[in-house]
This record gives structure tokens, sequence and C-alpha cells, in this order.
């Protein structure tokens, strides 16, 4: 399904990786490991179509992703930033979260995914009054919203939760594989799933050299 | 395609509405600025008179300027654009959301503001409506060529001196026929041919700085 043919990639004048290549199909979680910096997320920003990549390419179904409107529809990105608004109220932050994304977001439906997610008092709270670990559950409760979404892409989703969310976090992640979706992520946490993930490290892929 | 447009355009309203405070603050830069000028020029009515069109344009055109490196600022640091870029539906629908956004909060109040000051330089009232209708044609475009400025500065360290140098040459021609419009009405020309300029030129804006601003956008994401 998602298939990465010789990705080069290149930060400012440092070449990260070349010759990337990586398939993920139905069912498969694939855990991208390594130190920092050693271009984790420019990896997975490069998958999701966010950055070009300097050479190589990223196929989705068989096509190129560009800007394909079908990829959009069928990945859920969530980066390392929370991307949401200390002003807006968790509620207000999802719906619009959603509805970006492409989603119908109703309200119950976004009610339940926050409740579930353990904010079900905090719903109509302005984030800015909230702890960085429920900011994220915010952003996270996505995730409960997306199943339809065969690829999801995840960058550092573990940071800052505490061990019940971890917990409740990868039951989703393993059942959005058991049911064929493929997950994509990156963690410095042990977190136990429920299959084994495939390691990839960028940084075998010629690290550390100058790009001229 | 409406959707994320009005999704977005909601958003930036209810965040100007929860930090109102910086919409005041907008707005009191902008009577400021107008009344630092009887200070400088001396308070001569007639002299007052003549110069209040120009006046008040370049001091809308400073309060949108303050305000403008916040349009993208925040969601780049965020992680909201990144979510916004990933959007299916077109780049360009939710750009001009924010950009509307960004009038309304920023250049509305400045347009509905200026009566009251041109009230208090002593302009002719056969100049005041050419005032609004040349400032509600003119601010729009202020915004989009200002926007453009902001995604091309994004991320960048001193954006904001940057981006003040990038835009300020293109806001030229608005001010000129801007200014020029109040002048001409005054003087008995008549404002048609100013107004039509300005329009023209907002309409050529609109058309342009929104894909210009999501390519901006997408190459700061990069």
């Amino acid at each position: 399904m998602l298939e990465c043919r010789n990705l080069v990639c290149v930060r400012g004048d440092r070449l990260l990786f070349r010759g990337l290549s990586l398939s993920l199909g139905p069912g498969e979680l694939l855990r991208v490991v390594g130190p920092n910096g050693v271009g984790k997320t420019s990896l997975l920003r490069l998958v999701a179509g966010i950055a070009r990549p300097e050479a190589g390419e990223v196929r989705w179904r068989g096509e190129l992703i560009g800007r394909g409107e079908i990829f959009r529809r069928e990945l859920l990105y969530l980066g390392h930033a929370a991307a949401v608004s200390e002003q807006l109220t968790a509620l207000e932050n999802l719906r619009f979260a959603c509805t970006v994304s492409g989603e119908a977001a109703d309200e119950e439906a976004c009610v339940a995914a926050l409740t579930r997610f353990g904010l079900g008092d905090a719903l109509d709270l302005p984030l800015g009054v909230l702890s960085q670990g429920q900011r994220r559950r915010v952003r996270l409760a996505r995730l409960f919203l997306a199943a339809a979404r065969p690829l999801w892409v995840l960058d550092e989703p573990f940071t800052a939760l505490d061990t019940e969310a971890v917990k409740l976090l990868a039951e989703q992640v393993s059942a959005h594989c058991a049911a064929g979706g493929m997950v994509m992520y990156t963690t410095h946490q042990d977190v136990e799933l429920a299959r084994a993930s495939r390691l990839l490290n960028p940084g075998d892929f010629v690290g550390r050299e100058r790009a001229c | 395609m409406l959707r994320v447009f009005l999704a977005v355009l909601r958003r930036e309203l209810l965040l100007a509405w929860r930090e109102r405070v910086d919409v005041l603050v907008t707005l009191a830069f902008f009577v400021i600025v107008t009344c630092l000028f009887p200070f400088g020029v001396g308070a001569e009515a007639a002299q007052l008179r003549a110069i209040a069109p120009g006046v008040l344009w370049v001091a809308a055109l400073l309060s949108l300027l303050l305000s403008l490196h916040r349009l993208f600022e925040r969601d780049f640091a965020d992680g909201t654009l990144e979510q916004l870029l990933l959007s299916p539906e077109p780049m360009v629908s939710w750009v001009l959301a924010k950009i509307i956004a960004f009038w309304l909060a920023a250049g509305l109040p400045v347009v509905v503001a200026a009566p009251v000051l041109a009230l208090a330089f002593n302009l002719d009232p056969a100049g005041w409506p050419v005032l609004i209708e040349a400032l509600a044609l003119g601010t729009p475009s202020l915004a989009l060529i200002g926007a453009l400025g902001a995604a091309l500065t994004l991320g960048l360290r001193g954006g904001g001196m940057l981006l003040a140098l990038i835009v300020l040459p293109l806001f030229v021609p608005v001010l000129i026929f801007g200014a020029g419009a109040v002048e001409a009405e005054i003087s008995g020309v008549g404002a048609r041919a100013h107004l039509l300029l300005l329009g023209g030129i907002l309409a050529a804006a609109l058309a342009l700085a929104p894909p210009a601003c999501a390519a901006a956008l997408r190459m700061v994401n990069d």
C-alpha cells in the first residue's frame, strides 16, 4: 500500500539519509527508531507529504502522493507539535482538526472520543488551563475518530501521557492494525503493542555525511 | 471546499473574539498614530484638513502592518499549519478564510473608526463617504498583499522587520489611490476613477495573493 523508494533527505547542508526504501502493507506496524537528530521526524514528514524529498518517491496504492486528495483522506498524520490552540476548548479544537482533515466530525462523536480519553469533564475548558498531557490527549482523541483512515503516521504519540493513557493509545493502535490498518510511528518509550513492530533506523542509510 | 473555509473562518473569528484585546490594541495604535500628526505639523485647521486623507491612510496601513506578522505565525509554531497543509481541500480556500478573518479583525475596525478621526481633522464632510469607500476597498487589498509577505517571512529570524520591508513598497499604489480618492472628491473632480482603480487592485490581489500565499506556506514547511 505505502511504498517509498530511494528517499533522500537533506536538512540545511546535512545529508540525513539516502537510498531509504520501505514498504508498509495492511496490518503492519513500523517503528522508526534512532537517536535524536537522525531524521525520524523528517522521514515521517516526507511520508505524509508535508515535505518533499530531495530525490526518491512516495507512493500510496501505486500512485505518487503529490497533492493527491485520495491520499490525504486516507492518511492521519499527527506531528510532533500539539497543533491545538490554547484559546479554544477541547471540543472546539477536536472538531476543527476533524473538519480540516475532511471528516464529518459531528459533536456527539467528538464528545465521545474525548470522554473515552478521560477528558469528559474538561470539554468546555480552554486548553490554556489544561496540562501538557491533557493537551496531547485532545489531539490524540482523533485516533478514536479516524478508524476509516488506513494509514496512521504518528510522531511521538506517547510523549507526556500518563501510563493509563499510553495503555489506551497502545490498544487503539493495536486495534487499528488488527483491523488491517497501517501505523508508522516514532517513540523513545517502550510501549507494549499487540503485535511486533518492524524497526527502521534512518541512520542506517548513510547518515552523517556532508552533502555536496 | 466550503466546509474547511467556514471552519477556518469560524475558528479565526472565535480566536479574535477571545483575544479581543489585540483588536483593540490595533485600533488604539491607529488612533494614536493619527493623533500624533497634529503635534508634529502644528494644529492649524487648514493644514490638518489638507493632510487628513494621507494621514488616515498611512495610519491605517501601519496599524494593519502591526498585526500582520501574527497571521500565520502561531499556526506555524503550534503545528496547526501542518494539519491545514494536509487538508484534502485546496489550500487557497483556507488561506482566503484566514485573510478574510484577519481583515474583519484588523481592517474593519479601522474603516469604522476613520470617519470619527476625520471629524477630528476637520475633513470636509463631503469627503467622508469616499473615505469610507476607499478604505473599505483598499484595506482588503492591503490584507491580501500583507498576507503574502507574512507567508514569505514566516519562520525567519527578524521576520517582522523583513515583512515591513517587503510589503510597505507594495502598499504604495493602494495608498496613492486611496488618499487620492478623498482629495479628488473634495476638490470636486470626483473619486470615481480612484475608486475603480482601488477595486481593480482588490480584484487582482484577490486572484493572485491567495495562491501565492499557499505556495509560500508550502515552501516554508518543505
